[in-house]
């Protein structure tokens, strides 16, 4: 792989660590598979390219994709929690929805940004730099800021109790926490980070479209587990370090898999989607072939049967 | 402490399994009172509980903590006042956090959650010394995850967290039950500590007869959602076993028959 190959891949990789932060979010801190997530992600390419295509700051219009990623994180934890749909439903429910609501807000299947300035572009004007290396600039500062933000928040009373509601939600309510409340402030939290992901990749590619949000889910998923088994850390910080580290080792594979001359594009949803099974079936595998324990050898470590169980 | 009015329960309304859970029950706590709780699967114990921790709203009847009607408040709204402990310690602790995080959202029980820091350096200090007061060796895994203790230990954690903050009323089901008999002694003669000797007004559910005579002073008896049998004081303190079982014939006019109540 060529340098610049490299190179992209590993921004692509930082600005759909967002995404995976948020899906991290929910599938292991909130234990809820939301699904939302596909229709929040182009929610706030949408947003950002039609504002930026209309004028606007591309700043502003890319802050402006927090606020709505966050409402459509609050209508499935809405759906969830108050009118009882079990989170999937809910999740899908959203999905669906916004898929109308952003051909709405752009009015069209794509928006491009060709001819308009995105936050990279005016960082590298502004300061000099070239646009790949703004680019990159950016990205890591995003990244950074949200991994270090979401750090700070889980170790506050509040992202406490939001992380004990996952774990144990009889517990919680006994204790006096309104689980329900929880469960959608981590929905809203998890939907606004997805959808400025979205915001920030269609500014990188140049362009929204109404269908990139297609497989979101399964690519945050893949990107959680490939993170979680390649680093193996457990503390909270270096759990979200790693799947940040997941969504670039998935990008590059992606890279790699491409480069295999009979492998199309569109061939990637298989290959994520064959990717996260394995990933899920593997610890029943890896069971199944496990040495049977030598018992001989238990006994005399333990020093035999008899005085087991003192 | 605790009034409970004219109290129903009816769970499956209009179905064909439509049962009476709880009917006309009639209690009164004293403050600092301990009442252990007794009576047969499906006498109707767990959803007296439940009702008074709101997991349940009642059909009729009133419950009132301390003077005021607690009855349709939902369950996390009265956390702050009742603390309970479950049959299994696998919910009365989270199992991924560790034991200071664990405390820590204890210590805040009842209160509003906020964005400010979750454990202090004074806070870890008083979870060391509560801890040793557990004679675990517990002080010195305040980061250890609690799924990598063992269920006693998770169930005296629990305990300790039930107390962390002074609940006005404490609600404890069968919390010995799913224990070995050594460590539900163990869990046991910690209940004397952190409730029974601490003047907390309780609640405790026991299947074992020998334990409801063993603790606190007064003992009541539900039956097929009915409060059949309530001794205090000097009339319980002669109580036997055998009397007990005696005392359910008479009031209930049944048979004992339930293997769980008469093994014990």
């Amino acid at each position: 792989m060529s340098i610049t190959l490299i190179w992209s891949t590993l921004i692509l990789g930082l600005l759909y660590g967002l995404l995976v932060l948020g899906v991290f979010l929910t599938f292991r801190i909130l234990n809820y598979a939301d699904l939302s997530v596909d229709g929040s992600l182009p929610l706030g390419a949408a947003i950002t390219a039609t504002l930026i295509f209309n004028g606007m700051n591309p700043f502003l219009a890319t802050l402006l994709a927090i606020p709505l990623g966050a409402l459509a994180g609050l209508i499935t934890g809405i759906l969830h929690t108050r009118f009882s749909i079990t989170p999937l439903l809910s999740g899908i429910l959203t999905m669906i929805g916004l898929y109308s609501i952003n051909l709405r807000i752009m009015s069209r299947p794509n928006v491009t940004l060709l001819r308009h300035d995105t936050i990279f572009d005016l960082l590298a004007s502004a300061t000099g730099l070239s646009l790949r290396l703004s680019q990159s600039v950016v990205a890591l500062a995003v990244i950074v800021a949200a991994v270090v933000g979401l750090y700070l928040f889980l170790n506050t009373e509040l992202g406490q109790a939001l992380r004990g509601t996952g774990d144990n939600e009889v517990m919680l309510r006994s204790l006096g926490v309104n689980t329900d409340r929880m469960k959608i402030l981590g929905l809203a939290i998890s939907n606004a980070l997805v959808a400025l992901s979205g915001a920030m990749i269609a500014q990188y590619q140049g362009f929204a479209d109404i269908n990139m949000g297609i497989g979101m889910i399964i690519i945050g998923l893949a990107s959680v587990i490939i993170g979680e088994v390649a680093l193996g850390v457990r503390s909270i910080f270096g759990r979200l370090c790693a799947v940040v580290a997941g969504s670039i080792l998935y990008r590059l594979a992606i890279a790699l898999v491409l480069r295999i001359s009979f492998i199309d594009y569109t061939d990637l949803k298989l290959f994520t989607a064959l990717l996260v099974t394995i990933a899920l079936i593997s610890p029943e595998i890896s069971k199944k072939f496990r040495p049977a324990p030598n018992l001989a050898l238990l006994e005399h470590k333990t020093g035999g049967v008899e005085r087991a169980g003192n | 402490m605790l009034q409970i009015h004219n109290l129903y329960k009816v769970f499956h309304i209009g179905e064909i399994n439509e049962k009476m859970a709880l009917q006309k029950i009639n209690l009164l706590l004293k403050p600092g009172e301990f009442v252990t709780v007794i009576g047969g699967n499906g006498a109707g114990k767990s959803t007296l509980l439940n009702c008074i921790a709101g997991v349940h709203l009642p059909e009729k009847g009133t419950i009132l903590l301390d003077g005021k009607e607690i009855t349709h408040l939902p369950d996390y709204r009265r956390a702050g006042s009742i603390c309970r402990i479950f049959q299994d310690p696998m919910i009365g602790t989270a199992a991924s956090l560790t034991v200071e995080e664990n405390l820590a959202l204890a210590l805040r029980r009842g209160q509003r959650r906020r964005l400010t820091r979750a454990i202090t350096r004074s806070e870890r200090e008083l979870f060391r010394q509560k801890l040793a007061v557990l004679e675990l060796g517990l002080e010195g895994r305040l980061t250890t995850p609690v799924k990598l203790l063992s269920g006693g230990q998770r169930q005296a954690l629990a305990l300790l967290m039930a107390t962390l903050v002074r609940p006005k009323l404490a609600l404890l089901d069968e919390h010995t039950a799913s224990l070995d008999p050594k460590t539900a002694l163990r869990v046991l003669h910690l209940t004397r500590t952190l409730f029974e000797k601490e003047n907390i007004t309780t609640l405790m559910i026991t299947h074992n007869m020998e334990q409801a005579l063993e603790l606190g002073r007064r003992l009541i008896m539900l039956h097929e959602g009915s409060l059949i049998l309530d001794v205090n004081d000097g009339e319980r303190d002669g109580l036997t076993v055998p009397k007990l079982v005696e005392l359910f014939h008479a009031a209930s006019g049944e048979q004992l028959h339930n293997d769980r109540l008469l093994l014990h």
